[in-house]
């Protein structure tokens, strides 16, 4: 690529399990605020020159707000007013995709992006029951906990794994979420904690999957020259790559991600990473549910086919470890969905910009986000962050 | 910009009221196959696959999964944007920023909606409602918003009854040109005239249908063009220009209407305009430009973009009507394709506009052809005040 494209700032709410004292508008309005104290941005229609927000890619989706058009109403608290603005209907990773790839079109210089969703107004599985086509596998009943429920169960049969491998993501995540001030759930847990708690959908129980969450996270992105000008420490991205896998679980091998496979090699390519085990410091992975940590380090060639259940057991992934994973503690310590992805960059830019507290992994150069869209992770985003890549060139 | 980008292919499907005979991914599949076969590729060649509608009209969450097998996006980079009314063109824009990168070879934009399927006007009540104060006192539609644009042209004297109707039955005999229109029947001026009234001056005719189909673009970076096609139409600018509403506190539009939607809905399409002609020295759009689509919800709207795209000055739409400027024979005609008043499928709409600049630039009109197209601009609107600009050339 001839240009190149860095995070300059992100700011997050406190993630929470029901937050009845804000709006949507007013959890958008608190990062953006945050966003604007930290950087001195103005908005495009507030300056005639200089390096100003020039695009805004907010990131929602109808269902969760039972409203069309779901970000009609929320543009004044991000500032969307006379400038260029769009909005991504997936994972937060992709609205970084996006904003990174319109940096990289030459088109724009600095981009707001946001995301916010309230998970507690409403119910997740039965908006999750539409994202099944709508003659053979919604009339099923199907949401995204029982597809992932089959999926876990083929993944067990396929390599052996067991409940308790699961479990002891579950442990490591909610003991990384003790040090994220961000994180909704501050409580360390036991793998007896995870195995005894309430059976969902076998092999998935309450501690191995999500928990309702709300709160909202902004990033920007900017261009080399703006990002220069506007931070110390620019967070260079040096490597996106997305892919779609098929939608019906019968058409896919559920144990094994091609898509994400895809993804992560078109990441891979375009950052010039050549031994993805060797040069990446720290991964942050969606843990929607805890067998999906595993499956998804895998999938991103971070470790054998198969080979998730040995990983965790060996502490590889826990702080302290060659490749810490969800330092922030995942979406199992309560990151809303749709938000996840983007707040899972914004722990991994903390990392890079060594600010990221008493979870800090020292020396992180070079981080990897992945994020999932759709029912077992149909659809992939894998972002490769890097704090010196802008330097060595 | 990194690289320059062309569109090198598209395609439509005929658009109707129903199509109980197929699903939303057969119908996808339609306009896929459609515009690979106008760009002479196979769908090994597309890198990704940007997929745009409005979620809650027929009621698909994350619609993009189920429709991978249709799309063409299986194993393929993409997202899903959504962006009201002009979902197709924020998918056109999304495009062309990743065909500039140059990190892809050609990305295939789709914009759909299969009405048929649900109720586009239930999910439409729920945009204007601010859950706390708002809820059901407004009684607000796209139809009186269009009405307070009407109403304001009419206090102007920016137009008459009778020219409005004369305009929609321009509309009417262009989709009789285009085999893919939905609404293709003569009108007269007296049956416009006399059709029902939705919220006067608005009137039934004048407004856009509910249509069913799907609309698609291939866009390659200039590297790949030059291997794809010799008939490329190069997309010289865009935009998508937001103007923010603020439905429950008042309106913070700098028009000196009272009622938020309409006049927010011009201002946004004005600054599209104003945007693109400023960044490519346009300074007599008129004259520079060959053909224009723009996003005409209704006749009303079409004829005050006139205006706010500056083909006129304004309160003078008349003497476009009186020269009839803007009909297929005229110096600058608009809508050539029938536009939004003939074939409304929400999700597509917005694409369509820009689409058919491209079909009209690569002269692959038919009967609906403008001679000599060189320029042209595609302009839409849609629900959140969002109005693209897309500038098309036939060479930079």
């Amino acid at each position: 690529m001839n240009r190149k494209v860095a995070i300059v700032a992100v700011a997050q709410t406190k993630y929470q399990a029901s937050n009845t004292s804000q709006s949507n508008s007013e959890l958008l309005w608190e990062v953006t605020k945050k966003i604007l104290e930290q950087t001195g941005l103005k908005f495009e229609n507030q300056v005639d020159s200089g390096f100003c927000i020039d695009k805004i890619i907010h990131c929602s989706e109808d269902f969760w707000q039972g409203r069309t058009i779901s970000d009609l109403t929320l543009h004044p608290e991000m500032g969307g007013y006379a400038m260029d603005v769009i909005k991504v209907a997936a994972d937060g990773t992709q609205a970084v995709y996006h904003a990174a790839m319109s940096i990289l079109s030459g088109h724009h210089d600095v981009i707001l992006i946001t995301a916010q969703r309230k998970e507690s107004e409403t119910i997740k599985s039965s908006i999750e029951n539409n994202a099944f086509d709508p003659i053979f596998l919604r009339p099923l009943g199907f949401n995204f906990l029982t597809a992932a429920a089959l999926q876990a169960t083929r993944y067990m049969n396929a390599y052996g794994l067991t409940e308790e491998h699961f479990a002891r993501v579950a442990v490591k995540n909610r003991k990384n979420a003790i040090n994220d001030p961000y994180a909704r759930r501050q409580k360390a847990i036991t793998i007896s904690d995870v195995m005894h708690s309430k059976m969902l959908a076998y092999p998935i129980k309450q501690l191995d999957s999500k928990p309702v969450a709300d709160g909202a996270c902004a990033i920007v992105i900017a261009s080399e020259d703006a990002a220069k000008k506007l931070t110390d420490k620019p967070v260079w991205i040096t490597g996106l790559g997305s892919c779609y896998d098929a939608h019906y679980l019968g058409d896919r091998e559920l144990s094994r991600s091609e898509a994400l496979s895809l993804a992560a090699r078109r990441a891979y390519d375009m950052a010039g990473i050549k031994n993805p085990r060797k040069e990446i410091d720290l991964a942050e992975i969606s843990d929607e549910y805890s067998y999906q940590e595993l499956l998804w380090t895998e999938g991103l060639g971070l470790c054998d086919e198969g080979k998730g259940g040995e990983l965790i057991k060996s502490g590889i992934t826990e702080m302290g470890g060659k490749l810490p994973v969800n330092t922030s503690g995942g979406l199992l310590s309560g990151l809303p969905s749709g938000v996840a992805g983007m707040a899972q960059t914004a722990e991994a830019f903390l990392q890079l910009q060594g600010k990221a507290g008493a979870r800090q992994v020292d020396g992180a150069k070079t981080a990897l986000v992945q994020g999932t869209t759709g029912p077992c992770g149909q659809s992939h985003c894998v972002i490769i962050l890097n704090q010196r890549k802008g330097e060595i060139l | 910009m990194s690289e320059r980008i062309a569109i090198v292919g598209e395609g439509q499907t005929y658009f109707k009221s129903r199509r109980p005979e197929v699903s939303e991914l057969e119908m996808v599949n339609e306009a896929v196959m459609a515009a690979l076969e106008n760009a002479q590729l196979t769908i090994k060649e597309v890198d990704a696959v940007v997929v745009g509608n409005m979620e809650l009209f027929e009621g698909d969450y994350q619609v993009d999964m189920w429709l991978a097998g249709g799309s063409g996006a299986y194993l393929k980079s993409g997202f899903k944007v959504q962006t009201g009314g002009s979902t197709g063109s924020s998918v056109c824009c999304t495009v062309f920023d990743l065909a500039a990168t140059g990190e892809f070879k050609t990305i295939l934009g789709i914009g759909f909606e299969k009405q048929d399927e649900g109720s586009s006007q239930a999910s439409l009540r729920s945009i204007h409602e601010d859950v706390f104060f708002d809820v059901g006192s407004s009684g607000k539609s796209a139809a009186t918003a269009v009405q307070s644009v009407a109403m304001d042209m009419m206090r102007r004297k920016s137009v008459t009854e009778e020219q409005v109707a004369l305009v929609r039955v321009k509309q009417a005999e262009n989709a009789m040109r285009n085999p893919y229109a939905h609404l293709r029947r003569k009108l007269t001026v007296e049956e416009v005239m006399n059709s029902p009234k939705l919220a006067w001056p608005l009137r039934v005719f004048h407004m856009c249908p509910t249509s069913v189909g799907a609309c698609a673009i291939i866009v390659a970076p200039e590297s790949q063009v030059k291997k794809i096609s010799n008939n490329p139409a190069w997309v010289a600018d865009w935009t998508n220009i937001h103007g923010a509403i603020q439905p429950f506190y008042g309106s913070i539009t700098p028009s000196t209407i009272s009622t938020p939607l309409g006049p927010m809905w011009a201002w946004s399409v004005e600054q599209a305009a104003n945007r693109i002609y400023k960044r490519n020295g346009i300074t007599n759009p008129r004259k520079e430009l060959d053909v224009v689509e723009v996003y005409d919800m209704a006749t009303w709207a079409e004829i005050e973009w006139w205006e706010r795209i500056h083909l006129c000055e304004r309160n003078d739409a008349h003497k476009l009507v009186e020269e009839r400027a803007t009909w297929l024979d005229g110096d600058i005609p608009v809508n050539p394709s029938g536009g939004v008043t003939s074939t409304n499928a929400i999700g597509a709409s917005a694409m369509q506009r820009i689409a058919e600049v491209a079909i009209q630039i690569r002269g692959e009109g038919g009967e609906r052809q403008v001679p000599n197209v060189n320029v042209g601009l595609a302009v839409t609107a849609g629900g959140d005040m969002y109005s693209a600009g897309v500038l098309i050339k036939k060479s930079l």
